[in-house]
């Protein structure tokens, strides 16, 4: 069975695919752990290269790889990197479908009332232009830095290892989004569709639903239940936000976030990218809670031999590196090595996440994205728009996933996609639209 | 109008491309990649001529209807002619692409062919350009109205959803057309194909007159299909293949061409 979370347990016959870290080949045979038969097929190829470290050392495979199998690694990484864009691009694309499928049938999360959020106390409803851009600036300004704040604490708590302050935090506003988010979303809906609806029954639903949202996020469940809640409160959360932002600073906040996100992640001293290197010091995961983890967790179960389990020497790091650019899938080899988690990661402006399971995205990634198509979802009755932002967005999470394959680090996720889905939104809104209202009066096609 | 109308052309424009899809492109993540992409590229080509049709519009007058609908058929054939440019661009980064991935694999053989990127990519032009013509139409469609009110064409919608039907296909056939010639270096194949997407183009001019853009649309959908299926590879033996086999030996067929 495919579980979440960070349980080490005995791997499946996916491992097959997975470089083990076993020990050298000299040794394997004798050591019953290590001779699995589904590993004959990677043992061969070792035996092809050639294997060129020290029969006793019990060093990763990797160091005594040689270039032929980097080539077999760099397709493998090629291989695996379609299937982890795929593996990526249906959560992106079912969190965007329920969040726009919501704006368009429920009225309330387009309604505005004058209620904003506490974050963006400026109002846009003056009447000068240049005064609701500079209010809307404003907003950007206090909204980013709060979320600046926000990171710069949890780094520190991280740093301190506060961890029960940190779990407390992220139980808690799991607990508003499970269970209020979702009361208010399920109350909108019934309204909308006129469906009566008593308490008791109410109270039975979102309890189930917030209850086993509670335990799969943080704690264990199927892979896919943890997904689809992680999707599931990445759209409500996506739809506050296009319920209480204010027009033109919620594009504004998209676009500062993005530009947040590649400093957070890229500058030395960004918190996020501290963040990473202290979990990776630590041996640690992050928060299984804030991360969308698209692969199998497969475990390398037999690799925790304590006795090979310290990888002290660091001077293989980048070998290692290199061998794991192939080996997306392989999770519990992380478990005893610091530098096996640096593969290629991405980021979001809040979160945090390694790709020791495959492909991993924030979850403020999804927000921001579902944020960006359902504002252009919201704002006129135009498909079109909606569309492009989604098509935009795609391929800036391609062209993301792409970077990542080549330069094998963190990333920030947010930039290219939010640059894209910008562009598109505007030039679509203000330059396609009407000549495609021009061509279907006269049905003409192009 | 309502539901019926809208499932009725909504399966008529979409029904053959999300077959298509299921059934050959959701499988394997590198096609869907290039179905994207492709999506991708007309996207961009359809920005660029709205942006030089915008600009032409507002540098004149706004009153002059004759103008103006001058102005449209500029637009119509600036963008036909920048969508094969885009799609000449992206034959030009696929085949980049495909180098890049037969370098690099085991076999020095890429997964995946370039016949099978035409066919992508041409269904990728094909669903954006369909999605971008049907779906305002569609969602329209669902809402209360009466069709022709004002004495414009009842067949509306309908004849929409078969104009969005047949340049759905006809891009996948030019796609595949398309890619074969650039590969062949047969030059003039490019320029028919950028032909007949101005012919068809401005056949669609002739709305509502629909016995006039219609039924040559389609004809010339039918000689593309043959065209593209003879291009990659299929002949009269392979459609005898077809007709004789059963059902579970279609994927021998699928296998013989390349």
């Amino acid at each position: 069975m495919n579980t979440s979370d960070s349980e080490e347990e005995v791997c499946n016959e996916r491992t097959a695919l997975v470089q083990t870290q076993s020990p050298t080949l000299p040794n394997y045979n004798r050591d019953p752990d290590m001779d699995l038969p589904e590993e004959v097929e990677p043992k061969r190829r070792h035996r092809m290269a050639g294997e060129t470290s020290s029969p006793g050392q019990p060093t990763r495979p990797a160091s005594g790889r040689e270039s032929s199998t980097e080539t077999d690694e760099e397709e493998l990484t090629l291989k695996y990197g379609a299937k982890h864009v795929i593996m990526l691009f249906v959560p992106v694309t079912l969190c965007m479908v329920v969040v726009v499928a919501t704006i368009k049938s429920v009225s309330f999360y387009t309604e505005k009332n004058g209620q904003q959020l506490i974050y963006t106390p400026f109002t846009e409803d003056t009447p000068s232009v240049g005064r609701r851009l500079l209010n809307s600036v404003l907003n950007t300004m206090i909204m980013i830095s709060v979320i600046v704040v926000m990171t710069c604490f949890l780094v520190v708590l991280y740093k301190y290892r506060c961890y029960r302050f940190i779990h407390g935090w992220l139980i808690l506003s799991s607990l508003m989004l499970l269970f209020w988010f979702s009361f208010m979303f399920l109350g909108e809906v019934f309204k909308t569709y006129n469906v009566a609806m008593d308490y008791p029954t109410l109270v039975m639903i979102i309890w189930n639903f917030g209850a086993v949202g509670m335990v799969c996020i943080h704690w264990k469940g199927p892979l896919q239940l943890q997904q689809a809640y992680l999707i599931a409160i990445s759209a409500l959360m996506a739809l506050i936000f296009i319920k209480f932002l204010p027009e033109w600073s919620a594009w504004v906040i998209l676009g500062a976030i993005s530009v947040y996100d590649l400093i957070a992640v890229l500058c030395p001293k960004g918190p996020l990218r501290m963040l990473v290197e202290t979990a990776q010091e630590r041996n640690e995961p992050i928060f299984p809670a804030l991360i969308y983890s698209s692969a199998m967790i497969w475990m390398v179960g037999m690799a925790n031999p304590p006795a090979a389990a310290e990888p002290s020497n660091q001077d293989t790091d980048e070998e290692m590196l290199q061998s794991e650019r192939g080996l997306l899938e392989q999770e519990g080899a992380g478990r005893e090595s610091p530098s096996l988690r640096g593969i290629g990661r991405s980021y979001s402006a809040e979160e945090e996440f390694e790709e020791d399971r495959g492909i991993k995205l924030g979850l403020g990634d999804f927000i921001f994205y579902s944020v960006l198509v359902g504002k252009a979802a919201a704002t006129g009755g135009d498909w079109n728009t909606t569309l492009a932002c989604f098509v935009a967005i795609l391929i800036g999470l391609c062209l993301t996933l792409l970077l990542l394959a080549i330069f094998k680090k963190a990333l920030p996720a947010l930039p290219i996609s939010i640059t894209f889905g910008l562009i598109f939104y505007f030039s679509t809104d203000n330059l396609v639209r009407p000549f495609m209202d021009s061509l279907a009066a006269h049905q003409f096609y192009i | 109008m309502t539901v019926a109308v809208f499932f009725g052309c909504a399966f008529i424009a979409f029904g053959p491309a999300f077959s298509l899809f299921i059934f050959t492109i959701a499988k394997d993540p590198l096609r869907v990649i290039i179905l994207i992409a492709g999506a991708f590229f007309w996207l961009l080509s359809l920005l660029l001529s709205s942006l030089v049709w915008f600009i032409a519009t507002k540098a004149s007058n706004a009153d002059d209807t004759s103008l103006q609908r001058g102005l449209l058929i500029f637009g119509v054939i600036f963008s036909v002619l920048l969508q094969e440019v885009f799609r000449y661009g992206y034959y030009r980064l696929l085949r980049k692409a495909n180098e890049g991935l037969a370098a690099i694999s085991e076999d020095d053989a890429s997964s995946i062919s370039v016949q099978q990127m035409a066919y992508v990519a041409g269904l990728g032009f094909g669903i954006m350009s369909g999605a971008f013509s049907m779906i305002n139409i569609l969602s329209d469609s669902l809402g209360p109205g009466t069709v022709g009110i004002f004495g414009d064409s009842q067949y509306y919608f309908i004849t929409s959803a078969l104009m969005t039907l047949a340049l759905t296909l006809l891009h996948t056939f030019w796609g595949v057309v398309f890619f074969e010639g650039c590969e062949k270096r047969r030059w003039w194949v490019i320029g028919v194909v950028v032909m007949l997407h101005l012919i068809v183009s401005c056949l669609s001019l002739m709305n509502p007159l629909y016995s006039g853009s219609l039924p040559p649309v389609y004809a010339i959908m039918v000689l593309m299909a043959a065209w593209a299926f003879f291009s990659a590879g299929g002949s009269l033996a392979t459609i005898k293949q077809l007709c004789s086999r059963g059902p579970g030996q279609d994927s021998v067929l699928l296998s013989s061409m390349r």
